[in-house]
């Protein structure tokens, strides 16, 4: 086969794409250190002013203290209705599981700004209650069920049933084998799904530009910003520190997920 | 007392009762914030434009303006945003088909390791990325800056951004992981013997990618092209960091009706037409596809 006429070049190749992905990406943390507000090249001297003035950016650090507590929320409430769907979904026969599987995907497949509308038009016509935060956070969760969903099918469907049945003929009820059996088993797909969750909504922008009112989540005031030079030396900073946490974060959800099916 | 005996019976009799009730917090969440969120933006579409607090009136003058010489500028940018949202696509596929087979095929150790390395720029904030674009792309970008620096041009060019190229090239990046997942979890389920057996019948290698490979991603490809159609249709941070004046897109016009022209009503008629022709189109799409697929059945 031509696997063994082509080796040379498949480091090659590999090492092209990852250069494209991330190059775009680096510039980010790059420009954060450079002594310009300009970003181009050549670079001016090393500085880390741009990383102080984004901690003195009182706005700023309250709209990421407001898209932290939001991420938060929603990522617990995500993955919770998440986990009972996903049991719901690899534990009972049920009639028409293809049918509510593919309504519960739903929000993955629908155009961001008919999501972000249809809520904006639901909260104020609707509901007639103020934007906060809790809208915001509402949306994300409605975003977020299918990731949550699909991480815990996949590690429930993972470990033998049979567990769960023993504990039941062992005479303990339904919140005992859940509470010592299920969740301890289910609890790297739970967390790698509370951590994905999480930057699901840390970064989401349409639904919370819709939604936020007058109080603007990270992304939303980033955007605000992305107009001003003089402003964004201070997001790039930012958005350096936010791209090393989310790195960090989804390489320890990927271990949960992966890692552990191996061992 | 009995009635409390007969739902315990039922409860432990009956399973897919256990797995309905398990699912009834997520389909009443769903309920209200998808489909009675939708119905309320189709209601909305037959407002009146009237100022706030004055008594509703329907109308279907938010459509009908759609149709009017007066509406041209929406089913202009519609059909635009339409058919970039297919070159956008097409795009994706063509740049991410490559790795997700070399990831298949060519890589056989830590495949998974690579996948996670290839697809974790996509989580970094989609906001940033799309404006590291427009950092690279513009007139005293980092493009501009190389190409200068290596002494290919003397002046900066302004070919780069604000225009339809831009848009696709950004949106092509910010997507490939949605295209390289499911179409390199297709190729990794074929057989690899019936490779064999068409080598084996003397297929060269592009023949046998043409009869075998190809045929046997659809399914992964198909998936992206769908999720990756409907989903760009709609852009709106994109067109309007990169876009330009000719890359604006529905999505831009949709946002600045319901912020600075205040036109609510209008603004839910123009995204229900995007929904409807969206859902027109990817129907037309999937029987098409059914239809070829039951074709080839009966030969």
């Amino acid at each position: 086969m031509e696997q063994s006429r082509t080796p040379r070049l498949v480091p090659l190749i590999l090492g092209f794409y990852i250069f494209v992905l991330y190059a775009p990406v680096l510039l980010l943390p790059l420009f954060s250190f450079n002594d310009s507000i300009y970003m181009n090249f050549p670079l001016k001297s090393f500085t880390t002013k741009w990383y102080v003035s984004m901690i003195e950016d009182t706005s700023m650090m309250k709209a990421l203290w407001a898209s932290v507590k939001i991420a938060v929320i929603s990522a617990i409430v995500s993955t919770i209705l998440g986990f009972l769907a996903a049991k719901a979904m690899t534990r009972y026969q049920m009639r028409g599981r293809a049918v509510i599987f593919g309504f519960i995907m739903l929000p993955l497949v629908i155009p961001s700004i008919i999501l972000g509308a249809s809520l904006l038009s639901f909260f104020k016509q609707f509901l007639d209650i103020e934007l906060t935060l809790w809208t915001v956070g509402s949306a994300h969760v409605l975003m977020s069920i299918p990731f949550s969903m699909l991480i815990l099918i996949a590690r429930l469907e993972g470990f033998d049933r049979n567990l769960e049945e023993a504990s039941y003929d062992l005479s303990m009820n339904a919140w005992q084998t859940f509470r010592r059996i299920t969740l301890p088993l289910a609890m790297p797909g739970v967390l790698a799904s509370i951590l994905l969750c999480f930057l699901v909504s840390f970064d989401e922008f349409l639904k919370a530009f819709f939604l936020s009112g007058n109080q603007p989540t990270l992304p939303v005031y980033m955007y605000s910003l992305l107009r001003f030079p003089q402003f964004l030396p201070a997001v790039l900073a930012l958005g350096s520190c936010i791209l090393i946490v989310s790195v960090v974060l989804v390489s320890i959800a990927e271990w949960l997920r992966r890692g552990q099916e191996n061992a | 007392m009995n009635l409390k005996r007969w739902l315990w019976r039922l409860w432990h009799i009956n399973e897919s009762l256990r797995g309905y009730v398990l699912l009834l917090p997520v389909l009443l969440f769903m309920f209200f914030m998808l489909m009675v969120a939708l119905v309320t933006l189709v209601v909305q579409s037959f407002w009146a434009d009237t100022s706030p607090g004055a008594t509703v009136q329907y109308t279907l003058a938010n459509y009908s303006l759609l149709l009017t010489p007066q509406g041209e500028i929406y089913r202009a940018l519609l059909l635009r945003s339409l058919w970039m949202s297919l070159l956008i696509t097409v795009s994706v596929i063509l740049f991410c088909y490559p790795v997700a087979y070399l990831l298949a095929f060519h890589i056989r150790r830590r495949k998974i390791f690579w996948l996670v390395v290839i697809t974790l720029p996509f989580w970094a904030s989609y906001l940033l990325r799309v404006f590291s674009w427009k950092v690279i792309l513009q007139h005293e970008g980092v493009l501009n800056s190389m190409l200068m620096a290596l002494g290919f041009i003397d002046q900066p060019l302004d070919i780069f951004l604000h225009n339809r190229s831009a848009v696709i090239v950004t949106l092509t990046h910010a997507w490939a992981a949605f295209a390289i997942l499911p179409i390199y979890v297709s190729l990794e389920k074929i057989d690899r013997s019936m490779l064999e057996a068409a080598s084996d019948l003397g297929d060269g290698f592009m023949r046998r990618f043409w009869r075998i490979t190809l045929p046997l991603s659809m399914p992964g490809v198909l998936g992206a092209v769908l999720l990756l159609f409907i989903r760009n249709v709609g852009d709106y941070v994109t067109p309007a960091l990169v876009g330009g004046v000719s890359g604006t897109m529905l999505g831009n016009i949709i946002v600045s009706l319901f912020t600075e022209m205040g036109n609510e009503p209008l603004a839910a008629a123009v995204s229900i037409a995007m929904m409807v022709s969206i859902t027109l189109i990817v129907c037309v799409f999937v029987l098409l596809i059914g239809g070829r697929k039951r074709l080839e059945g009966v030969t």
